[in-house]
């Protein structure tokens, strides 16, 4: 991944190819599938464009400011039940839950013989607090958590350790506290949407195009952070974190941005996840999905934005075909996958586009693809993906 | 800068004025009570054998390493109890041993990053590389003899150019105070020339502090040379002061 070279005449923060990019990207999700796919497929492919907010999240923070979370699962659950807990109460209508003991509060709440609407739910009633809350909650959470850490100068390792640790509580509260978070089934039977069915298949097809469009401008947000003075700051502080800091600027407050800009960018998906899948569960929120979000991240390259999101789409795809019909390899497959990439293109499938695709495509895309092409200078240092996490 | 500086029972102005500092690690004193002045654009040079504390003294300066007792006070600011960028704020600059620059960036953009404007989270995102931002660039790479590398990645440049960055970008922040950690070392003699014509160009209308370890060039540069022993200061005075003294002679020169 090439560093944007300062382009004197340069004002608009994307470069010719981003642009184009982007534009291959929106017509391959917006034209080419919807086209190509029957609406049980596009259904798919909708879901796995949810786990794409967390990738291009971790390709911020993990990529550029060489943050490694491996809790990033928390934050689209955060996202994920936010929304859910809204379609949950809209589908727990008087009318709806009248064989309940207390009608008027979800199922789940009745069989664990709480007769009142805990607190905490009462304002997700509301859809615009509702939606406020899937983007603040988790940023105020990473916000939190960011500046415990990172005011202390927690990093590298240990700040993956404690991500990680942070997605097993979190999978452990709210499998325990099941009166209040559904449990380990999760917050099951949604159904509408300020009164709009979202289970129909016409519902779905317009809620994945709604997520199309919330990714593309969640990517062009992305691209206006690492084109910033402030993306550059980012890659400074993973190469050269005290000279950084010997200039003049708080080191902490740029990571805790980045961070719960991750964070928040995850629970984006999160919300679009429930919104489409019908349910949340903390089966996704823990370990597993976390680092399985990580390793999409790395196979499409992480410090590509838009190679996260084709790895996100490629390694979903993958992991459901094979899942169809080998189940039991598809872990090892995953794993694989993951060596491989730390030890062959530890840069991605981006980083292959990049040394060996885009130079033969150079004469199409004239001047703008030709920097790109000369790979020994335009390829990172040679680091595995955890690197710039160890290296600290 | 009048208003700012500090003003001993002699009536003397100083920019920074270290008294009584000590830093003790583990029970080790790798700096000990020690207490020195610099006066308004002079060039303090400190030398002293490996392990007497030398870079310490600047780590502590920076606030890099936190003083057990002592006072530092830099324009009558005290800055053991700063964080590190605010004492940067302040106007107190620090160019560490081995050049560190950021390699994955371009020069252009290795400086402009040091240029003083949008430290903080929202100036950075609003930033805009206008007009003043690209001449003071220009004007700082033309000093350190980079102005045809703007668009280079830092790490394709020599050790020599490394560090010639690395002290624009602290030129480019125009500190008042500036610090330097054997700027010339590893540099070839032509390299070594060219940074003391540049350092010349440069201490100007500041204060500096250089450790380095080169007499040639402490020679060139020092008005006033301190030496460091164990932590303490041995000997402070002209360079020729300094040499003609029996105990530097004894512990350092002489070896």
């Amino acid at each position: 991944m090439t560093i944007p070279a300062p382009k004197s005449g340069r004002t608009f923060f994307l470069r010719p190819q981003d642009l184009i990019g982007i534009i291959v990207l929106a017509i391959l999700l917006l034209v080419v599938l919807p086209l190509a796919l029957d609406n049980f497929r596009l259904q798919f492919v909708g879901k796995y464009l949810t786990y794409a907010f967390v990738a291009l999240g971790l390709v911020l923070c993990w990529g550029y400011a060489g943050i490694l979370s491996l809790g990033q699962g928390v934050f689209f659950g955060l996202g994920g039940y936010c929304m859910a807990m809204y379609l949950k109460l809209e589908a727990s209508s008087v009318e709806n839950t009248k064989i309940q003991s207390t009608p008027g509060i979800p199922d789940f709440m009745d069989w664990n013989q709480i007769t009142s609407l805990p607190w905490f739910w009462e304002p997700f009633r509301s859809f615009g607090f509702t939606t406020l809350a899937v983007v603040v909650v988790p940023a105020l959470f990473a916000l939190i958590l960011g500046y415990a850490l990172f005011k202390r100068r927690v990093g590298g390792v240990y700040f993956a350790i404690i991500t990680q640790a942070l997605a097993a509580i979190m999978t452990i509260l709210i499998v325990g506290q099941q009166g209040y978070t559904g449990g380990i089934n999760g917050i099951t039977d949604l159904r509408s949407l300020h009164g709009w069915d979202i289970r129909t298949d016409s519902a779905k097809t317009i809620l994945y195009f709604v997520c199309v469009g919330l990714l593309l401008g969640c990517i062009l947000l992305a691209y206006y952070v690492k084109s910033s003075k402030l993306g550059r700051i980012l890659v400074a502080m993973r190469d050269k974190e005290d000279r950084v800091r010997f200039s003049g600027y708080d080191v902490s407050s740029f990571k805790i941005f980045v961070f719960c800009l991750a964070a928040s960018l995850s629970a984006i998906g999160g919300a679009m996840f429930t919104l489409q899948v019908g349910f949340m569960s903390p089966s996704f929120v823990g370990i597993v999905p976390s680092i399985e979000m990580v390793i999409y991240t790395a196979v499409g390259g992480r410090l590509s934005i838009l190679g996260a999101i084709y790895g996100t789409l490629l390694v979903n795809w993958a992991k459901t075909s094979f899942s169809e019909s080998f189940p039991e390899l598809w872990l090892f497959g995953l794993g694989g996958l993951f060596i491989a990439v730390v030890l062959i293109f530890p840069n991605g499938l981006a980083g292959l586009w990049q040394s060996y695709v885009a130079p033969r495509l150079g004469p199409l895309f004239g001047g703008a693809a030709k920097r790109r092409a000369a790979p020994p200078s335009a390829s990172p240092p040679a680091s595995g993906p955890v690197a710039p996490a160890a290296a600290e | 800068m009048n208003a700012g500086v500090i003003t001993d029972s002699m009536n003397r102005d100083f920019v920074l004025a270290v008294e009584g500092l000590t830093v003790s690690f583990d029970g080790f004193k790798a700096v000990n009570d020690l207490s020195f002045y610099v006066d308004e654009n002079e060039i303090r040079v400190i030398i002293g054998p490996n392990g007497a504390g030398k870079t310490t003294v600047l780590d502590l300066i920076c606030g890099r390493t936190r003083a057990t007792t002592g006072s530092i006070r830099f324009k009558e600011r005290e800055l053991t109890k700063m964080k590190e960028h605010e004492i940067v704020r302040a106007g107190v600059g620090r160019k560490f041993q081995n050049p560190s620059i950021y390699e994955d960036l371009t020069v252009f953009e290795n400086l402009e990053i040091s240029y003083p404007k949008g430290r903080t989270v929202v100036g950075a995102l609003t930033f805009r590389r206008d007009g003043p931002v690209k001449e003071r660039v220009q004007e700082i790479a033309e000093t350190i003899f980079l102005a045809d590398q703007l668009d280079q990645r830092a790490e394709y440049l020599s050790h020599g150019q490394k560090q010639w960055l690395e002290i624009g970008m602290l030129l480019i922040q125009d500190p008042e105070l500036l610090m330097l950690d054997e700027p010339v070392a590893g540099m070839s003699v032509s390299e070594r020339k060219k940074t003391a014509e540049l350092l010349n160009t440069i201490i100007k209308n500041r204060s500096v502090i250089v450790i380095e370890h080169d007499m040639k060039f402490v020679e060139d540069i020092a008005h006033k040379v301190t030496v460091l022993h164990q932590g303490k200061i041995l000997s402070e005075g002209s360079m020729a002061k300094v040499q003609a003294d029996p105990k530097v002679i004894e512990v350092y020169l002489g070896h």
